[in-house]
């Protein structure tokens, strides 16, 4: 047996100093000869354990012995065959507590790079061929009509899968483009959304008929949808109404959710505003409330719109952070800085209703809570106030209530999640399937994209049934 | 994309726009609204439902020109397509058997409040409407809303038409009449629907207002739109855009009316450079 390479190929970022001024994209993929030389590492084994820690179950070590083997369509085919969405999760796939954690050279400190493996791949398809639907041959249709409902991670996967399986499916969106929190919320510098839209492309040259502006629970409800000839429903509405800590000064000018600095200045584009019509303010000293990815996208694009200082304010330590490992780093080459163990208490505004300071406490850890997270508590009389101008409130989301408000037999927990089988994505509405954050609340792209892989099986054979 | 079926012009820099839009006209109901973007450029902006017609699939909207998005919109002719219409949202506003209702319109204001004393007669209402406008040429509908209402009060600021003041002089009198007034409902500018509010409140009558934030996305995804009513911060796009205006934190409602004054009048001088200044 070859000896084992435990030389991770590292992969190129734009300059820190540089890429803090732009929204183009942070890391600048592999090379032919990087993704070869990192292709070469993988032994093979016969276990096949990353396909294990793959939500949607890709054949891993085959599409990495293709790409070794120069096969790059083949690659292509492989990873298509099981993720319709591979240029997006090759990006943002949190790929470290997945298929890298269960790789054998994990154990070695050096697990095969999988996730930049499966990027090279998307992006040589659709430089050289185009994302399109490779398959010349379509299904055969099965008469069955299902609606998909959001069209986020959730919904495309659920929709491109329903598709190949011969059924017509329509794809419901509310906004004014397809792709969820994807073209909203992550931006532009960590997923380019040219690769986003190519990616719903594919998905529609499936078949799939994409509705824009259309609100479901508005202009039309699950049970209309169900008298007017659906068969089946897929709900993938993600968790999209921000959450606030209902402490004093939380509506000042100058405060956002970071639902609504993202949208701002992803999908409105206002990054180039007045180009683009929609404006964003931006302070000079601006802090990021909360500790996960969104609180790191938020800081980072703050950043690029020019500010002086940002701050993340987060209320335990960094181990306990749930954002990526490799976006804190990269928040912190960038130069934002971290208060931990830091909660606001109240926001101060001026006379002209701008905030302009926070009163935070200085926190410490007590025991560990239901979470297993060792549970935050404020120090009395620890207070100090901080100046800023701006504030972004990354603090989680929850599911939007307009749907589960217009179905009456739509059951929900105390969160607003939807109530639907762990298995099956079912829910407790006949004919109607729910997956992603809607089900789960806030959690990761491919988690949402693997629970709508199921249900889009499990409806496929109640329609066949 | 969205067809305009027609358009007018009801005032200086006040248009009327129907738009095709069957989807949203089977759905609509008095005091919703629809968020549009004119293009790819566009931001997104709420626009109150002034009239539909599910049969014909069309939608009314009546807006004065006052910033970038209003400034652009004006421009566009009959038989142009608008590139985003979403609708209809909002809570419908509350219609019932209340039994006077006094219905208080402050310049467009009158396009909103008209479907919901429409509504609000057909439930068996007794209407009675207070029309004010800065001057006579920004007052439109007043035989629209004359038609649904038993007595209609016309007033201007500046005395060009009706009688000489702002809306809250005849809504006082008829408070303080033999009239037993049940429920006001007011619709316009903030300020306008403020003073309202006050002046309703010594005699205890409940006051409705449709609230006019700031909006990006309206399905209650952003909360740039929040207010605080009784003490409680709401998203208007969804818990509203009807309030009890005797709850509603106005200083802070006109506080976030300014956040984007400077890039607003930036976008607006841009866009007027680009068209080229009009008359």
């Amino acid at each position: 047996m070859a000896k084992l390479n435990l030389n991770r190929e590292p992969m190129t970022k734009q300059d820190p100093k540089t890429r803090g001024k732009n929204f183009n994209e942070v890391a600048l993929g592999y090379s032919a000869e990087q993704a070869k030389a990192e292709a070469s590492r993988c032994i093979q084994c016969p276990k096949h354990s990353c396909t294990d820690g793959c939500p949607v179950e890709i054949d891993i070590p085959g599409f990495i012995k293709a790409v070794l083997d120069d096969n790059m369509p083949e690659a292509v085919r492989i990873l298509k065959d099981k993720n319709s969405l591979p240029g997006i999760c090759g990006r943002v796939c949190p790929q470290e507590t997945q298929c890298e954690q269960a790789c054998s050279l994990a154990k070695k400190g050096a697990p095969i790079a999988i996730g930049r493996l499966e990027r090279y791949v998307a992006d040589w398809e659709r430089t050289n061929i185009g994302a399109l639907n490779p398959k010349a041959e379509p299904p055969r249709p099965t008469g069955k009509q299902v609606a998909v409902v959001g069209s986020g991670p959730a919904g495309l996967v659920a929709a491109a899968d329903l598709a190949k399986l011969g059924h017509s499916v329509t794809l419901l969106e509310a906004l004014h483009v397809a792709g969820g929190v994807l073209m909203y919320g992550i931006p532009e510098f960590r997923l380019p959304k040219e690769i986003v839209q190519a990616e719903v492309a594919y998905v529609a040259s499936l078949g799939v008929k994409i509705e824009l502006d259309s609100v479901v629970g508005k202009v039309v409800t699950l049970d209309e949808l169900l008298e007017s000839g659906y068969h089946a429903i897929f709900l993938g509405t993600g968790a999209g109404a921000p959450m606030f800590m209902d402490i004093p000064g939380e509506n000042l000018n100058g405060i956002y959710s970071a639902n609504e600095f993202l949208t701002r200045v992803n999908l409105m584009k206002a990054y180039q505003f007045p180009e683009y019509d929609t404006p964003v303010f931006v302070g000079r000293r601006v802090a990021v409330i909360g500790g996960g990815n969104v609180a790191m996208d938020s800081a980072r694009c703050a950043l690029r719109l020019g500010t002086d200082e940002v701050y993340i304010i987060y209320r335990r330590s960094e181990v306990e952070m749930p954002a990526r490992r490799e976006e804190v780093e990269n928040a912190k080459e960038e130069g934002i800085q971290f208060k931990l163990l830091t909660n606001p208490k109240r926001y101060i505004g001026s006379e002209s209703n701008w905030v302009v300071g926070i009163e935070c406490y200085e926190m410490g850890l007590g025991e560990p809570d239901e979470s297993g997270r060792r549970r935050p508590i404020a120090k009395e009389g620890s207070e100090f106030i901080l100046d800023v101008d701006m504030v972004v409130a990354a603090l989680g989301t929850r599911p939007n209530p307009l749907i589960a408000q217009t179905t009456s037999d739509l059951k929900t927990t105390k969160w607003g999640t939807v109530v639907a089988d762990d298995t099956t994505g079912k829910t407790m509405k006949d004919r109607v399937w729910a997956g992603g954050d809607i089900v789960t609340g806030a959690a990761t792209v491919i988690s949402a994209m693997g629970a709508a892989r199921r249900a889009a099986r499990d409806i496929d054979e109640y329609l066949r049934g | 994309m969205f067809r305009i079926i027609s358009r007018e012009t009801l005032g200086t820099k006040i248009h009327l726009f129907k738009i095709e839009a069957p989807a949203i006209a089977r759905k609509a109901l008095a005091g919703q609204f629809v968020v549009i973007r004119i293009d790819e450029r566009g931001e997104r902006i709420p626009l109150t439902l002034a009239d539909w017609n599910g049969k014909e699939g069309s939608v009314t909207l009546v807006f004065l020109e006052a910033g970038a998005t209003t400034f652009r919109l004006a421009l566009l002719k009959a038989g142009d397509f608008i590139a985003d219409f979403v609708g209809p949202l909002g809570v419908p506003s509350h219609i019932d058997k209340f039994g006077t209702v006094a219905c208080v319109a402050g310049g467009v204001g009158a396009a909103s409040i008209t479907p919901i004393a429409k509504a609000l007669k057909e439930k068996g209402n007794k209407i009675i409407s207070i029309l004010g406008a800065r001057s006579k040429d920004l007052l439109f509908w007043e035989d629209k809303l004359r038609s649904v209402s038993q007595r209609l009060i016309v007033t201007t600021d500046d005395g060009t038409y009706g009688r000489k003041g702002v809306v809250t002089e005849p809504l006082k009198e008829l408070l303080e009449s033999e009239e037993k007034v049940d429920r006001v409902i007011a619709i316009g500018p903030s300020i306008m629907m403020k003073f309202c509010a006050q002046t309703t409140l010594p005699f205890g009558v409940k006051t409705i207002v449709s609230l006019n934030p700031i909006m990006v996305d309206g399905t209650g995804m952003c909360g740039c739109c929040r207010v605080s009513v009784g003490g409680v911060t709401k998203f208007a796009c969804v818990d509203g855009p009807d309030f009890d205006g005797h709850q509603v934190d106005w200083d802070l409602l006109s506080a976030r009316l300014r956040i984007y004054l400077d890039e607003e009048k930036r976008s607006f001088e841009q866009w007027q450079a680009r068209m080229g200044k009009r008359s």
